[in-house]
This record gives structure tokens, sequence and C-alpha cells, in this order.
């Protein structure tokens, strides 16, 4: 009972704390500044990430897709299926699951924990007091930009790492010979579906909201010292994996 | 001039504040103190908007803080200045920037307008030429300063202290103690100063408060306070055990 009171205050308290977010900018000098600054924090100094992640997981995904169809002791027998088969799957797969939840999970620990101990530290360290008693609206000038930069860099990493997917498969192709590039490729496009690449867009806004509003909620509220701050981006890491894992469920079952 | 009529503040079934009366006056070093739990911070808070009282008004002027509207309150705020115990300085930023912050967000300053105000503080905090460092470069003192330069960049009413001698040295706590009395003074403001640091009390404090267990117990000149504690106990208790 106690716990479902608190489930319901937290809620509360998220959707109160969103309420002071998204409010206009006191200053809109500033808020562009403050834009541009966390756009290039949470885009840029992540690519390197995403890109790695992305290559290897195509990789991966191609032979391994690969030596289930055609390895003796595989799960069919050997050549049933024509190769083209792995480039639709790694495809679909790259569009509907790999980019937009692999990336977003580790953006989650990336971007998720660096927000949520940015914040946090500067609550214990009184600077969200200082922006109240200027009479800035601390919530939304600390939290807003990122929101804001993390729904536009976050879908355009994703659309970047669903690139390097397919890139990384070609390549793994290439190197291990189990398949052409080119039938690797026509099995891509041959099962290309709109409804897939609608879907990877909304997965990726979804997630790029949960990533940054619930890293800048954890942190807005933190009370106490270094530990607590450390907390406070472990706490947001974990809660982003399983709001994103629990949309991910919702917005297939929506629209699968 | 700021007052304090019958201020209560509860924390749960905790009675913070238990009615306080008081009045602070401008120009003049207006001092709380009182021993660690004693309500000072909680008073402070209050006043600067960062708690809510639940009963009580609080004066800045002829206007009833708490109950104005959300303008009402933001041209009070920034009548406000506030050197926080930990200074509160922005990490992100260079002493510049921080100093800028307030005249950046809310004046139609051109950049070299800034630039000179900026300038100005800072020598006027004796902290001329530390414009590009960051707070993490310079010592606990000129983070003090520093807090103090960009309390005073907008043209304040206001000067809220808490605890600014916190963590200094003996030497470098004159330092900014007499700063505070020559900006106090200079720009005519009302500066609340919350301390437990009875040497401060005796060197610049002008008009004190003296708070216990939620209570301002004793109130007086900085004059009258070596005499005031033969009546109140807690206050002689606490003038004591600072020496």
């Amino acid at each position: 009972m106690a716990s479902r009171a608190q489930l319901f205050s937290e809620v509360g308290k998220f959707v109160l704390f969103m309420q002071r977010v998204m409010k206009r900018p006191t200053r809109g000098r500033m808020f562009w500044r403050s834009l541009v600054y966390e756009m290039n924090l949470i885009g840029v100094d992540s690519l390197v990430i995403v890109v790695l992640i992305s290559l290897f997981t195509g990789a991966v995904s191609t032979i391994q897709t690969a030596v289930q169809l055609t390895a003796e002791g595989g799960i069919l027998p050997p050549d049933i299926f024509p190769m083209e088969v792995v480039g639709s799957v790694v495809g679909n797969g790259s569009l509907l699951e790999f980019a937009p939840t692999i990336t977003c999970l580790v953006l989650a620990g990336k971007v998720g924990a660096n927000i949520a101990s940015e914040i946090g530290n500067m609550k214990v360290t009184e600077q969200i007091d200082a922006y109240e008693v200027m009479g800035i609206n601390a919530a939304n000038f600390v939290s807003l930009p990122k929101i804001i930069a993390g729904l536009i860099m976050i879908p355009c990493l994703i659309i970047l790492a669903n690139f390097l997917l397919l890139y990384g498969g070609a390549i793994a192709c290439k190197i291990t010979g189990m398949l052409t590039v080119d039938e690797f490729v026509t099995g891509i496009r041959s099962s290309f579906t709109p409804l897939y690449l609608r879907l990877m867009l909304i997965k990726s806004f979804a997630f790029a909201f949960i990533i940054t509003a619930l890293a800048c909620f954890e942190g807005y509220f933190t009370e106490g010292g270094a530990l607590e701050v450390g907390e406070a981006g472990t706490r947001a890491v974990t809660r982003i994996c399983v709001f994103i894992l629990f949309f991910d469920l919702i917005i297939a079952q929506l629209f699968l | 001039m700021i007052r304090l009529e019958n201020v209560h503040k509860y924390f749960d079934d905790r009675h913070v504040l238990k009615g306080i009366n008081a009045t602070f006056l401008p120009g003049t070093i207006n001092m709380i103190i009182g021993a660690s739990g004693g309500g000072k911070s909680v008073t402070l808070k209050c006043m600067v908007g960062l708690e809510e009282p639940d009963s009580g008004t609080i004066w800045f002027g002829d206007r009833d803080f708490h109950h104005l509207d959300y303008n009402g309150k933001q041209s009070v705020r920034r009548e406000i200045g506030m050197l926080f115990q930990g200074t509160a300085l922005f990490d992100s930023l260079t002493v510049e920037e921080n100093v800028a912050f307030p005249l950046r967000m809310f004046s139609d300053l051109q950049e070299a307008e800034i630039k000179d105000r900026v300038n100005h503080c800072l020598e006027r905090v004796n902290l001329p030429g530390i414009n590009s460092k960051f707070p993490g470069e310079i010592s606990g003192g000129m983070k003090k300063r520093v807090g103090i330069a960009r309390a005073i960049a907008m043209n304040i009413q206001y000067l809220f202290c808490d605890e600014p001698n916190s963590g200094l040295d003996p030497l470098t706590s004159r330092v900014i103690d007499e700063l505070l009395l020559e900006i106090t003074q200079e720009y005519g403001i009302t500066t609340v100063i919350n301390s437990h640091d009875m040497k401060t009390v005796l060197d610049i404090g002008e008009n004190i408060v003296f708070m216990y267990h939620g209570e301002a117990r004793w109130a007086g000149s900085g004059k009258e306070v070596v005499q005031g504690r033969k009546d109140v106990p807690e206050l002689d208790d606490f003038f004591r055990a600072s020496f």
C-alpha cells in the first residue's frame, strides 16, 4: 500500500516538475545559448559510442543471422531460405529494435547519468537555489534546454545508428563471405516497410524524452551530498532503462 | 527595510519557526545569530523565497512578499542578492560569466556595458584580473568575494549572506566582514547576515537577532549584545561557547 502511494506521489511530483519545466524561457538569448551547448554535449559527444555500438551490433547480428540460416545443425535445414533473408531480418530488426532501443539504452548510461549527476551536483551545491533567488525558474532554465536538445539530437543519432548498423552488416558480409553485399542490400530493400521507419521515429522521440526528462527529474530532487549525487545518477539510469523497455513494448503492441 | 511579523514555519509536525518578529534596517549590517538548528537558515530561506512561511508576513518595504502575485515577487527578487554558504557559483562558467549572469539574464545592457559593470564589481571586491578563471581554480575566500560581486552586479536593495565566513581562515573572514560592511554602507542596502561567528557579530553587527529553538529570543544593537547576554541565559551560553 505504501509503495503504491509512493508511486502516485512520484508520478505527481514528475507531472508538477514537468509543468514547471514546460514554461517559456525567462530569456530567449540565454536559452538558445544553452540549447546549442546541450546539443553539442548530447549529440556530438555521443557520436563515437553510437558509431562503435552500431557498427558492431550490425556486424554481429548479420553474422549470427547468417549462421542460424545456413549452418549445419542450425535451427533450419541449410539453404532453405535465399541469403537475402539475412538482409531483411537485419534491416527490419535494425529499424524496429536495434537502432532505437539499443542506442537509447546506451545513451541512458551516457547522457542520462551525465544529466542527473550534473543537475544533482547543482542542487547540492545550492546553484539551483541561486537561480531561484534571482527569480529564475530553475527547473525550466536547467532542464528545458536539455530536453529540447535531446529531442533534436537523439533521433538524429538513432537515424545515424540505423545506417551504421546496416553498414556494419555489409562489412561483415564482405569480411566473412557468408553472403554477398548485393544479397544483403537486396534483402534490406525488398523487405523495407515504411511503417517500421515511422515506428523507429516514434520510438526515438519517446525515448529521447524519457532519457532527458527522467534524468533532469532525478537530478533536480537530489538532496544531500556527493554520495546522493552518485545515487541519483544510478537511479536515473535504472529508471530510464526500465521505462525505455516498457514503452518499447507498449509501442510495439500499439502499432504492430 | 525588511520586517517579519509573526512568521511560523512547520516541516511536517516540526515547528521550526515559532512566531518570528524582527526588523532589518537599511544601510545596516543586520545579523541573525544562534546555534545550529535554531532556525536561522529557515528564516533566511523564508525571506529570500526559497521556503514559504505557513503563516505570518514578510514585508520588503511596503510589499508583503509572500502574498504578491508572480510578477510582484519577481520584481522583489530582482532587488535581492544572496551570498550562499558554499558560494553557489556556477561551475561551468568563468568568474566573469558568473558575475555577468544576472546582467545578461535581466538587463538590456550591451556586452561592452556588461563587461564594464563586471570589471567594476570585481574591482569593488578587490579581485581584478581573474575574469577568465573558473570557480574551481580560485580559493575559498576569492569565491566568497566573487559571490558578493555577483550579488551586487544588479542594483540590489537587499543582500542576504548565509554564513559568509564558514570555511575561511580568521584573516580572510575579517576581509569578508569588512567588505560586507563597506558595501552595505556605500550602497545603503539592507544586509542580513546569518552567522554563528561571534567575532563577526562584535566587529560589524549593528542590529542583532538571536534565535534559539525557532524563537527570536533577543534583539538589539551590536553594542547591546554584551549587556543582553546577562538577561538571556541562552545568549550567554552561546556567547561564552564562542570564545
